[in-house]
């Protein structure tokens, strides 16, 4: 079962900045242990674009699709037999990470 | 009721539980084992008047319903032209060991309780799948309707399923913060049941409350060495053999110091005494008690009171004290200044009270203690408005009833 694995910040109190040694290192592990199927942050929601092409003109427009405090700062996704496992990795992973985590099942 | 009759509740009492966890693991579905379940117990209703009980009315179940499942997989399976699969379901599965299947009704409580799903999730698909409430039973309890009652159990189920939320025991070392939420679960049942919320409900639900003690000893069946457990089991049977003393004839709450002690239920209270004695003698063998244990052991030391003058006021302070670093909510600092109120006054009593002001001013039980006590002050014009704020935020029509007569008494 795949699993997608946001990390969510907040942009009035954002997570610290100095995660990345951590990150990296848990990285590792989950790769070693088989979970690991793909990672990547994100730029910063301003480098976003959004582009509506279901009228008859595709339409572009400038910044994220939602205006939010919150916002998806990366991804993973996962590799795990069931919810539990893949719930107590993201535990794990909001503390490397200082940032909310949110894990949602791919169909 | 007919024999019969008796014995489909019986069955129904006895083996929904059994007889669903059993078809969820077979299956690995929740909606294939509930609705094969319900349509097993359905035939019970059609056949048993004709045919008589079987000997064995758990096995008869069982069977039934696996039989019930399979027609309902090959019917869908047919349509997908999948129907050797089914076969293959049905054929390669052993015949289950007797003691397995008591694990599986701890998966399925583990399931339906488990922390991803909202807590109103939880109490709905726990008293449907464990407890084999119907729906409408459910909707009523909660005063939800039913289409959005079964609205809220089918998006657990899918979520269960979407997610991969697993059937099987936690691991040990999550087993006592899972059992934790299982027992949150049923104490929130139980309260509903004891201190019913809606205005036009019976103040006690005792539908409820049996509901939520039946699941609990079926817990404790299935985990006997879990002290919590235990303490829930002890505090909900200290609790409900109060149940016919707390109200009036004229459906007034009846407070534990007014009530006819008479009236408690004295098997309740020797089976909840023993559960604590069984728990202290752990505890003095250096297991430190939880809050349900805590708590078993005051109403323990209430129900040892013939008479409220002889309530042994130190003891119920001491577990306080000990509750109070264990669990620090205002709820628990509230209940702690009652039993100062008897050992050192009201006053000082009001004084710990008042610090719990911004945390507890929606709370109707902080405006009534404060009513009380103020009122023992002979501060009758501040006792009326925290009565009056109390009666304001009740939402129990007995509880409602009793404060506004103590309000009314006040000269």
């Amino acid at each position: 079962m795949q699993y997608l694995v946001s990390v969510i910040d907040d942009k009035s109190n954002p997570g610290s900045t100095d995660r990345q040694p951590a990150i990296s290192a848990f990285n590792e592990r989950l790769i070693a242990d088989g979970y690991w199927v793909f990672a990547g942050g994100l730029a910063d929601t301003d480098a976003a674009t959004v582009i509506d092409n279901r009228g008859e003109q595709a339409v572009l427009s400038d910044g994220p699709f939602v205006e939010s405090k919150e916002y998806l700062a990366g991804v993973w996704v996962w590799e795990a037999p069931d919810l539990d496992v893949a719930l107590k990795l993201a535990t794990e992973a909001s503390k490397v990470c200082d940032r909310k985590i949110e894990v949602r099942p791919f169909q | 009721m007919s024999d019969v009759e008796e014995a489909i509740t019986r069955a129904h009492h006895e083996e929904w539980a059994r007889v669903l966890a059993a078809l969820t693991r077979r299956f690995g579905d929740l909606d294939i084992a509930e609705e094969a379940a319900a349509e097993a117990f359905a035939t019970a209703v059609e056949r048993w008047p004709a045919d008589g009980v079987p000997p064995n009315p758990g096995a008869w179940l069982t069977t039934t319903a696996v039989r019930k499942a399979i027609d309902r997989i090959r019917r869908e399976n047919k349509r997908d032209d999948k129907h050797k699969e089914a076969q293959m379901v049905y054929d390669s599965d052993p015949p289950e060991p007797l003691g397995a299947i008591d694990d599986d009704r701890l998966r399925l409580i583990f399931t339906c309780c488990h922390p991803a799903l909202a807590m109103e999730a939880r109490l709905a698909l726990t008293l449907r799948m464990v407890g084999g409430l119907t729906v409408p039973e459910i909707a009523r309890a909660f005063l939800v309707q039913e289409t959005a009652m079964g609205q809220r159990i089918t998006r657990a189920k899918a979520k269960i399923k979407a997610a991969r939320i697993p059937y099987r025991m936690p691991s040990a070392q999550d087993l006592p913060a899972r059992v934790t939420g299982v027992l949150a679960v049923l104490f929130l049942v139980f309260n509903e049941g004891y201190l019913a919320t809606g205005p036009d409900t019976d103040a006690v639900r005792h539908d409820l409350t049996a509901e939520a003690i039946r699941l609990t000893r079926l817990i404790r069946a299935l985990l006997p060495d879990d002290g919590e457990v235990a303490g829930l089991l002890a505090l909900m049977l200290l609790i409900e053999a109060r149940r016919t003393a707390r109200v009036s004839a004229s459906g007034e709450l009846v407070a534990l110091d007014e009530q006819d002690r008479g009236a408690w239920d004295a098997t309740l209270i020797t089976e909840g005494h023993r559960l604590v004695r069984e728990r202290l003698a752990v505890a003095a063998a250096g297991v430190a008690p939880g809050r349900y244990q805590i708590l078993a052991a005051i109403n323990a030391v209430h129900t040892s009171a013939r008479d409220v003058r002889d309530t042994d006021w130190s003891q119920v302070l001491a577990l306080y004290d000990q509750l109070v670093r264990l669990d620090p909510s205002p709820v628990i600092a509230l209940n702690r200044a009652i039993a100062v109120a008897e050992l050192d006054g009201p006053e000082v009593a009001l004084a710990a009270v008042n610090r719990l002001e911004h945390r507890l001013a929606g709370y109707h039980a902080y405006h009534a203690t404060r009513a009380d006590l103020l009122r023992r002050l002979g501060q009758s014009q501040q006792s009326r408005a925290a009565y009056d704020k109390a009666i304001e935020l009740a939402g129990n029509t007995a509880e409602t009833a009793y404060l506004t007569r103590r309000r009314d008494q006040l000269r």
